[in-house]
């Protein structure tokens, strides 16, 4: 399993939930909070349902709304990944 | 006296045009928009016409986090409504912030969205749904979007009286002006243009199965054969005149005058349809006689029946002959909850240039009813309009609105 990047994260969130808010594509968002990017709760549940399917994982629906930042959110991929694998 | 309720806005979109402007040329030209379904394969239907909408994007209009998010018929009416709002000259943020309310109609709410959904949970598992379904097939989700979108927090609503919603959104955005809220939009726009809605629809037994673009609509003709849906609709910004006046509006499209919704009695019970009555209330609410009546937008179902009861209530209020009747909605098919306000779109602007639109299609009107079937664009001179609308399952409402021009030489 390729591992999950904070670039193809924010791709597959646009292409999950739109074009994010007030940030430029090319900042650094990893300890960004979503609310900032303009990412809501559901965007954060249609993201997650999206990596995993594309992943084959399972994501608990309270730690995906929990995951504030980009960095947590994806620790929160990479444990699920290890843990199946 | 409580201060005349006007239109100080509106937004359409409509099979016959994108605009106001669009929709008005169309339909004084008589383009009919019916013809063959291009939204899904209709091949396996009985009813295979509809009036669509055609070249919109709605990445040209919305932002792209609220394309995953939202139904057709909720861009639509996103759409709407910021052209409502943009019309009027009002931004909402520079009023107080429970200034603004929404209230719009609904018929199915966003079929589209919820067909494609359910179809992925059924064919592929529940993990394959989108989250947004839980919102975007909701039948109050223009109001919430809407609401949503411009920061409106005044009181809001959803009325769902199939055909007769547009109607009854715009008289609950009256009463909420009454109230005291100094802005309202209402009004519907709808559209269910997948497999799901339209089996909904057919199973009202009131849609045409006629496969001629130029055959399958025709109210109150011999050869009435039932209906042909469409999507669209309008939205309008409504405000008191004083305080129109007072933010420095000088000029709107017209006055909400009158209205009365009346329910039919159950099939069977041998009492009469209550059309009439919601007519002769609506003009009572007015304060105008049927004299004053230049035109009517009749709800026109296209259904040999129900043709002859909205006849016979138009006689009794009118007498034979007695007012102008039209029926633009022959281009644009019944658009559910969006089709009586797309009417009053209609009607205003019918006042604005004095002229009634046609009625299209229509050749035999039945000689029995005795109505003066507007059938080529008249040049008349117009200063109120009544606009009908019929929701299946019994609902019956009747607006009177009425130009600017007559309000002012009230003031003066």
């Amino acid at each position: 399993m390729e591992k999950l990047t904070v670039t193809r994260l924010m791709e597959i969130m646009r292409e999950c939930a739109g074009e994010g808010e007030g940030l430029a594509v090319t900042d650094d968002v990893l300890d960004v909070e979503f609310g900032d990017l303009g990412y809501d709760s559901l965007a954060m549940l249609e993201t997650a349902g999206r990596i995993e399917r594309d992943h084959g994982i399972r994501l608990a629906d309270d730690q995906v709304t929990e995951a504030k930042t980009p960095r947590a959110f994806l620790a929160l991929v990479h444990d699920a990944a290890t843990g199946v694998a | 006296m409580t201060a005349a309720t006007v239109v100080t806005g509106m937004g359409v979109l409509a099979p016959t045009g994108l605009g106001a402007a669009a929709h008005w040329t169309a339909t004084l030209r008589g383009h009919s928009a019916i013809g063959r379904i291009t939204r899904f394969d209709s091949e396996p239907y009985t009813s295979r016409l509809a009036a669509e909408i055609d070249g919109f994007a709605p990445e040209e209009h919305l932002p792209s986090r609220l394309l995953p998010q939202t139904d057709h018929m909720t861009r639509l009416a996103l759409v709407a409504a910021d052209w409502a709002l943009e019309d009027a000259a009002l931004t909402p943020s520079a009023l107080p912030e429970y200034g603004v309310g929404v209230v719009t109609a609904s018929s199915a709410g966003g079929f589209e969205f919820g067909h494609r959904e359910l179809e992925k949970l059924w064919s592929k598992g529940p993990e394959h749904v989108s989250a947004y379904q839980s919102f975007a097939w909701f039948y109050a989700v223009n109001t919430g979007q809407i609401s949503i979108r411009h920061g409106l927090r005044g009181p809001s609503g959803v009325l769902v009286t199939e055909q007769a919603g547009g109607l009854d959104a715009i008289a609950q955005a009256r009463r909420h002006l009454r109230g005291g809220i100094p802005v309202m939009i209402g009004g519907g726009v709808d559209g269910s243009p997948c497999p799901w809605g339209w089996v909904a629809q057919q199973t009202s037994g009131r849609l045409s199965a006629s496969r001629d673009p130029a055959r399958a609509y025709l109210p109150f003709d011999a050869d009435a054969s039932g209906y042909v849906p469409g999507d669209g609709g309008a939205l309008f910004v409504l405000e008191p005149e004083d305080a129109a006046r007072e933010r420095g509006a000088t000029s709107w499209y017209g006055e909400i005058a009158g209205y009365a919704a009346t329910f039919d009695p159950p099939p069977g019970s041998g009492r009469p349809p209550t059309l009439r009555r919601a007519i002769e209330r609506a003009l009572d609410d007015a304060g105008m006689t049927a004299a004053d009546v230049d035109v009517v937008f009749a709800d026109a179902a296209g259904v040999p029946e129900l043709d002859r009861i909205e006849a016979d209530a138009l006689r009794a209020v009118f007498g034979p002959h007695g007012v102008p009747v039209t029926a633009p909605k022959t281009m644009t098919g019944r658009l559910s909850a969006g089709g009586a306000a797309l009417d009053l779109a209609t009607a205003l602007l019918a006042l604005e240039h004095g002229v009634v639109p046609p009625t299209v299609n229509v050749s035999r009107p039945v000689p029995g009813y005795e109505i003066d079937l507007v059938l080529r664009p008249r040049r008349l001179p117009l200063s109120a309009a009544l606009v009908l609308a019929r929701g299946y399952g019994g609902f019956n409402a009747a607006m009177v609105v009425r130009g600017p021009r007559r309000s002012e030489h009230e003031a003066s």
